[in-house]
């Protein structure tokens, strides 16, 4: 008993913590922590996964990351927590949490009925289709009669069957239960089609063993924003977290790079002297320094970069841009003006 | 009379009586049908053994670092290779490693120690491995005193954070079951029916519900600005949980004592503290090793379950290892390292079981 006494409290005296008023003031509890908690998955490829040295790694791991370099200029100043997707609004609406990027789905229940606000969109999911390059397909509506191979327990299922009787067409569902299961049924040809987000249709390609034999048609049929979440009445951290979202693509619109950063902060572009301090400081309504975004881009980089290193042709899951390419670029990408 | 008798030499029992040949032919191929049988038998296991060592020794790929170092034409423990610090100490930072290595050190010598019967002082280290270790090891992996930089709790993971929450669970669970285990069997009301209630309520809920109650909900009926370390939520639930299993377990040794132990011991004017633990428990807790060992392997398998509420055991650093873009592909390997590592906590333990009955056995076995 004695043992088991000594272990609760010496472990409840460092476990108990003051997390601050979890409905306010955000922005003084990250500064005096010196950290920025952020909810992430237990595990996501090229969103949110720890890499071999430990270091989480992925494109809703670098929006913390981006929040941390506004907020304190280091990007590493970050508390990583894992939740799976019970867990996650809990963690949030607790104070356990302060920012969650953690593959969200922004709906309508969850922004109005939660507590919570979207502060963005960080990336364009659907649902997508994976062919192999032998039935010479090119796009969603010539799959009518085809054989698809379908994740059980997913709403995939259900869009997928919305979709097909809405065009008009036939389809054959082959479910299974686990990813790699409808890995192995598309790879022994017990189906055409293998359905699924496209965020996860690049990484279930990779697990072929000929990966460059499937292609991933262009259409989704689903519409599946995902993006960054914050608690409800905390409208300064709300806008830290919009607005460092905001800088990266900002940042890649203006063409800013974490490389060329330093020379740009001389740049005669009003619109990049904004973004980067140089003329006025539009970080002082966040509560923030002037060279808030120049921290951001510079330790964590433009949306390009982010997307590129963790999810597109740089990453081993090469995710083509489409939807989310930059507004100017024929994607839906669109950042309000730094002004 | 007798004379020039002389004596006829030993000679070997015939050679279908001992031997391999004897011992196949009894217990294989004893009559047709069993000679069918064996054969069939072999030829399963053929089936099923060659293709895995093809796959797991002739065919893997063992050197390497990256993807590209696997043919792909059996397991790749490159992956596992890779990782494996990982697996072990999970996200713990790298350069604090060298904590983690005291802390386990620490624990296989204290454990060799009291396991080996040779070793002096184990009353002593016994205590020291009830008190003192705890405390060493908690300042130690969670830091924060002494210049040590402090490692919050959810970069703990990997082999450390199951070892972790099972020597919890059972050192915890023991005592707390032993203590609900006599509060049953006791005569005072209120005491008997709050061991009831309590062992009634912890056995009546799956576990994964306990972890969840304590990581979803908990949190929101604490005031706000009050957070409890998610780690500590998850031992205090699994330790109340096993101890529930712990008592029954317990109670059914107790009951199994005779009455007139303990009356004996009354008799003698012990006191009810004096008649449990110098008379009653000694015997129980003998004959229960089965069911108790029995209940430690299974808290060991359910440490899993903490995956469930982000925390990454072993289990979960693999699967989150798996979800890594560069090393996508690989969960078979992974699985297996995984699979294998908890057969060996498990089997040792059931084994040390084995031995520890033979020891303690005084005849009363059948």
């Amino acid at each position: 008993m004695l043992n088991k006494k000594h272990w609760v409290l010496l472990a409840s005296a460092g476990a108990i913590t003051l997390t601050g008023a979890a409905n306010a003031a955000t922005l003084e509890d990250t500064i005096q922590r010196g950290a920025v908690q952020c909810g992430v998955s237990d595990g996501l490829p090229g969103f949110s996964a720890p890499d071999g040295d430990g270091n989480w790694q992925g494109l809703d791991v670098d929006v913390c990351r981006a929040v941390a370099a506004a907020v304190l200029g280091d990007a590493d100043a970050v508390n990583y927590i894992s939740l799976n997707a019970v867990e996650r609004f809990t963690a949030l609406q607790s104070g356990e949490v302060d920012v969650l990027s953690r593959n969200t789905t922004w709906t309508t229940t969850r922004d109005t009925t939660l507590g919570l606000n979207f502060a963005g969109v960080n990336f364009y999911d659907g649902i997508g289709f994976m062919v192999s390059n032998d039935l010479g397909i090119s796009g969603a509506d010539e799959l009518d009669g085809a054989a698809i191979c379908i994740q059980s327990g997913t709403t995939t299922e259900l869009n997928v069957a919305d979709y097909f009787r809405a065009n008009d067409m036939e389809f054959d569902p082959i479910v299974f239960d686990t990813s790699e299961q409808t890995v192995g049924g598309f790879q022994s040809g017990r189906c055409d089609v293998l359905t699924s987000d496209t965020s996860q249709l690049a990484a279930l390609r990779i697990q072929l063993d000929d990966p460059s034999g499937a292609v991933i048609l262009p259409d989704i049929i689903s519409k599946e924003p995902l993006g960054p979440v914050v608690r409800q009445g905390d409208d300064t951290w709300f806008n830290i977290v919009k607005w460092s979202l905001f800088a990266m693509l900002n940042a890649e619109e203006y063409g800013v790079t974490s490389e060329n950063v330093d020379d740009m902060t001389s740049s005669e572009n009003p619109d990049i002297a904004r973004l980067l301090g140089q003329d006025g400081n539009y970080g002082e309504g966040m509560g923030l320094e002037a060279d808030w975004a120049y921290n951001i881009i510079s330790q964590v980089g433009n949306y390009a970069e982010s997307f590129e290193r963790n999810v597109g042709m740089d990453s081993p899951l090469e995710i083509e841009r489409g939807a989310n390419a930059l507004w100017n670029q024929g994607g839906f990408q669109y950042a309000p003006p730094i002004r | 009379m007798i004379h020039n008798q002389t004596m006829i030499d030993q000679r070997p029992a015939p050679s279908n009586t001992l031997g391999p040949m004897a011992w196949l032919r009894a217990n294989l191929f004893s009559s047709p049908l069993n000679t069918l049988f064996t054969l069939v038998g072999l030829y399963i296991l053929y089936l099923l053994v060659v293709p895995t060592i093809q796959w797991a020794f002739i065919n893997a790929d063992w050197i390497g670092t990256t993807r590209a170092d696997c043919s792909r034409e059996g397991a790749c423990w490159v992956f596992v290779n890779a990782r494996f610090t990982q697996f072990i100490y999970g996200l713990y930072p790298r350069s604090e490693i060298w904590r983690a290595n005291i802390v386990f050190g620490g624990f296989f010598t204290l454990i060799a120690w009291l396991a080996i019967p040779r070793l002096p002082l184990k009353r002593w280290v016994a205590v020291f491995a009830l008190v003192g270790f705890p405390v060493v090891a908690y300042v130690l992996l969670h830091g924060g005193y002494f210049d040590l930089p402090r490692v919050p709790t959810h970069r703990w993971g990997g082999l450390m954070l199951t070892l972790l929450l099972a020597s919890v669970g059972m050192i915890g669970a023991l005592p707390i079951g032993i203590v609900l285990a006599l509060g049953r069997r006791s005569n005072m009301p209120i005491v008997k029916s709050f061991c009831v209630i309590f062992i009634e309520f912890w056995r009546g809920v799956p576990l994964i519900t306990v972890l969840f109650m304590a990581s979803v909900m908990l949190p929101l009926f604490l005031p706000s600005g009050i957070s409890v370390d998610r780690l500590v939520r998850a031992l205090i639930g699994l330790t109340l949980f096993q101890s529930a299993y712990m008592a029954e377990v317990i109670r059914g040794g107790l009951q199994a004592i005779p009455k007139g132990q303990e009356e004996a011991a009354a008799a003698l004017g012990m006191t009810y503290w004096k008649r449990m633990g110098l008379i009653v428990l000694p015997q129980a807790l003998k004959m229960m090793i089965p069911g108790i060992v029995n209940t430690f392997i299974s808290l060991f398998k359910d440490t899993t379950l903490v995956m469930i509420i982000g925390l990454f055991d072993l289990l979960g650093i693999v699967q989150a290892a798996l979800s890594d873009s560069n090393w996508l592909g690989f969960s078979l390997e992974g699985y297996v390292f995984a699979a294998f590592v908890f057969w060996i906590f498990c089997f040792s333990m059931s084994r040390y079981s084995q031995y520890l009955e033979r020891k303690l056995n005084t005849g009363h076995k059948r």
